[in-house]
């Protein structure tokens, strides 16, 4: 299929600028189109996104499109599929990178089956085989038990890829690269799932995501009342609280701070586990982390696989005398 | 009144114990471990409980699909136990070792065959290859809109108001139907089974259909029907260094973990 060329990253952005897992995908899209010695393309799609071009040539793209549209505003299945149609008929990428956010996830798959091609998701690693130039597109599996590489022989090969698995290239404002409007009609009568309305929960303090401490609570926490301590502890190191499964099922925590495979990522200097088990579904989502410690009264508990440091008793007990510990370090 | 059909996956029990986790490299497969009957992927459950909730308000009639081969009855018959009306299963060695892509084109021409549908529920993932792709799939080959990642689903005449789980919050989406949802844990939790729920399950015999059934030829099915080849499955290796601090209490090891983490710089 000689006439599928190149790497197409599907951007998005955030607060009007590039978002983190764009910049991510760019410089891997980057390693990726070097070694195939072909160009790295991004496109932007949006109301108004043109002047965020030239951030995504200086993470690495050699040239942007850009479509612009009211109707783009915000993300909507049907129009941004046809976009995404449009575009890939157009620039016929031999590969083509989403982020797996909330966008990729719901985009990746219907663009994959419209387009009649093969599709992994949620991907940590990607090369290029030296032999047959393929993808191969490394995925965990089995909840992150396991881990799965997988080649598709049918164009664009496609994949989305892990937030904060990929390391971004050093914003550098001198390269060049060229930015080009792509016009695509979009029927409005085809936007068969409508946005009514978008309700965001607030966040106070420090984002979960950009925390560099994280302080984490499970079903041993017991109710919302030990998630009290745990906001104390994270206050104290300036850090941010988020949970495992139950305790947002159980409503002790809002949905939002749930960390794993299908939560939050986070890659925090220091994550401290308290009466979590350390489920491959949860470690998912914590395994980027620097330093984990836990705090689990079951010695056989999984998390201390995970983790750097561990304390082996209830958290009842523990964890006051800890920040006891912790408020008098830092006071004196 | 809605006819709905879920889409149901028969899976390793996800949350059975990491360490009883094994893979056969001889046949890039996972071992399924001694002693842990498989399940419905949990999302799934939560879907038949997402249909099972309109069920319960605008009335209608729930199918269940599964689709694998050597499928164990009492496992695929939950849903039926739960209050679904209809199980059909695609079952087949024809079916064995299907990726999205295969699993979505042999349950959309199922679903076709059925022919009276107003909304396809799916999970959000199946709790084995974690892929999150059939419910959009089903929805590309049937033409019709998807929803993705739903924690409520509301439905009215021609349409359906859902909630969809965001990363700070949620959406409130409006879709015409026909149309797919795929279901998160966000819903809540699936209802129990009831005694009398296993006891109608019981009775019920599921309707199997096989590739020719669905019009659908063996080499567009399973293993053959692929798009995604497997390469290689394997277990990433661990080293698990963990440094236990102990002392003569909980609340001493709580301080000492404090003075620990102090001289390795980490607060
Ligand atoms: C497809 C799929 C996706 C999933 N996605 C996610 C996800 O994104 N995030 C996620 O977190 N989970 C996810 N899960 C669920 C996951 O499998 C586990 O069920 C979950 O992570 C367990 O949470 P836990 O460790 O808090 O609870 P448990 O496994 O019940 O562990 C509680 C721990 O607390 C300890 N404990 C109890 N009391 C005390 C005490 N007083 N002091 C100290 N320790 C105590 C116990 O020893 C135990 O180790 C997913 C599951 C599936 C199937
Ligand atoms: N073999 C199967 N039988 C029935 N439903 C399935 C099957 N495989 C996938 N599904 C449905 O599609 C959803 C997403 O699956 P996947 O794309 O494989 O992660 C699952 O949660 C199920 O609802």
């Amino acid at each position: 299929m000689a006439e599928y060329k190149n790497v197409l990253v599907f951007g998005e952005t955030a607060d009007g600028k590039l978002a983190t897992i764009t910049a991510e995908l760019l410089g891997c899209g980057r390693r990726l189109a070097d070694e195939l010695k072909e160009n790295l393309i991004c496109i932007l799609i949006g109301e108004k996104v043109a002047d965020i071009a030239n951030s995504a040539i200086a993470s690495g793209a050699d040239k942007v499109y850009v479509v612009e549209d009211p109707l783009l505003k915000e993300y909507q299945t049907d129009a941004y599929l046809m976009v995404m149609e449009k575009a890939v008929k157009e620039i016929m990428p031999r590969i083509l990178l989403l982020g797996q956010t909330s966008i990729g996830r719901d985009l990746a798959p219907r663009l994959a089956f419209r387009l009649a091609t093969g599709l992994s998701m949620d991907c940590v690693e990607l090369s290029i085989d030296p032999t047959t130039k393929l993808l191969q597109q490394i995925r965990p599996v089995y909840g992150g038990n396991a881990r799965a590489i997988f080649t598709t022989e049918s164009f664009p090969q496609m994949a989305t890829v892990r937030q904060k698995a990929m390391t971004p290239l050093e914003p550098d404002p001198s390269r060049k690269g060229e930015v080009v409007p792509l016009k695509v009609e979009i029927d409005p009568a085809k936007i068969r799932a409508k946005v009514l309305q978008t309700v965001k929960e607030e966040v106070v303090g420090i984002k979960l995501e950009d925390a560099q401490t994280v302080v984490a609570g499970g079903r041993g926490i017991g109710g919302p009342e030990g998630f009290k301590q745990l906001e104390e502890l994270a206050k104290l190191l300036k850090g941010a609280v988020g949970a495992s499964r139950p305790p947002c099922d159980n409503k002790w925590v809002p949905d939002t701070i749930q960390i794993g495979l299908t939560g939050k990522i986070v890659t925090p200097e220091l994550y401290i586990a308290v009466g979590i088990s350390g489920a491959s579904q949860h470690i998912a989502g914590c395994s980027g982390a620097k330093n984990i410690v836990a705090i689990n009264k079951d010695p056989e508990a999984n998390i201390f696989k995970e983790a750097r440091f561990g304390v082996v008793g209830d958290w009842k007990q523990v964890l006051p005398a800890f920040t006891e510990k912790v408020k008098e370090l830092l006071a004196g | 009144m809605p006819n709905m059909v879920v889409c149901c996956k028969q899976v390793i029990d996800p949350e059975a114990p990491p360490a009883s986790f094994k893979i056969d490299p001889a046949t890039n497969k996972v071992v399924p471990p001694p002693g842990v009957p498989p399940v419905i992927s949990p999302f799934d459950e939560q879907a038949v409980e997402a249909a099972l909730r309109i069920k319960d308000k605008h009335g209608g009639k729930i199918t269940v699909i599964s689709l694998g081969n050597n499928l164990l009855r009492d496992v695929v018959k939950k849903p039926l136990s739960m209050g679904a009306d209809e199980l059909i299963l695609l079952e087949d060695p024809a079916f064995e070792d299907s990726d999205s892509w295969s699993t979505a084109y042999a349950l959309a021409m199922a679903i076709k065959k059925i022919g009276q549908y107003d909304l396809i529920f799916c999970g959000r993932q199946a709790a084995d290859w974690d892929a999150g792709q059939v419910g959009c799939g089903i929805a590309e080959i049937l033409g019709i809109p998807c929803v993705t990642i739903a924690k409520s689903v509301e439905f009215m005449d021609g349409k359906a108001k859902v909630e969809r789980v965001i990363p700070d919050g949620y959406q409130v989406i409006e879709v015409a139907l026909p149309a797919v949802i795929t279901v998160s844990n966000e819903l809540g939790e699936a209802r129990y089974a009831t005694l009398k729920g296993i006891m109608a399950a019981a009775k019920k015999q599921p309707i199997v259909w096989k590739p020719a059934d669905i019009g659908v030829s063996p080499s567009e099915v399973g293993t053959a029907g692929r798009r995604t080849k497997l390469v290689k499955l394997f277990q990433p290796v661990k080293e698990g260094k963990c440094e236990f601090v102990e002392a003569d209490s909980p609340a001493e090891a709580g301080a000492k973990l404090a003075l620990r983490l102090r001289e390795a710089k980490l607060i």
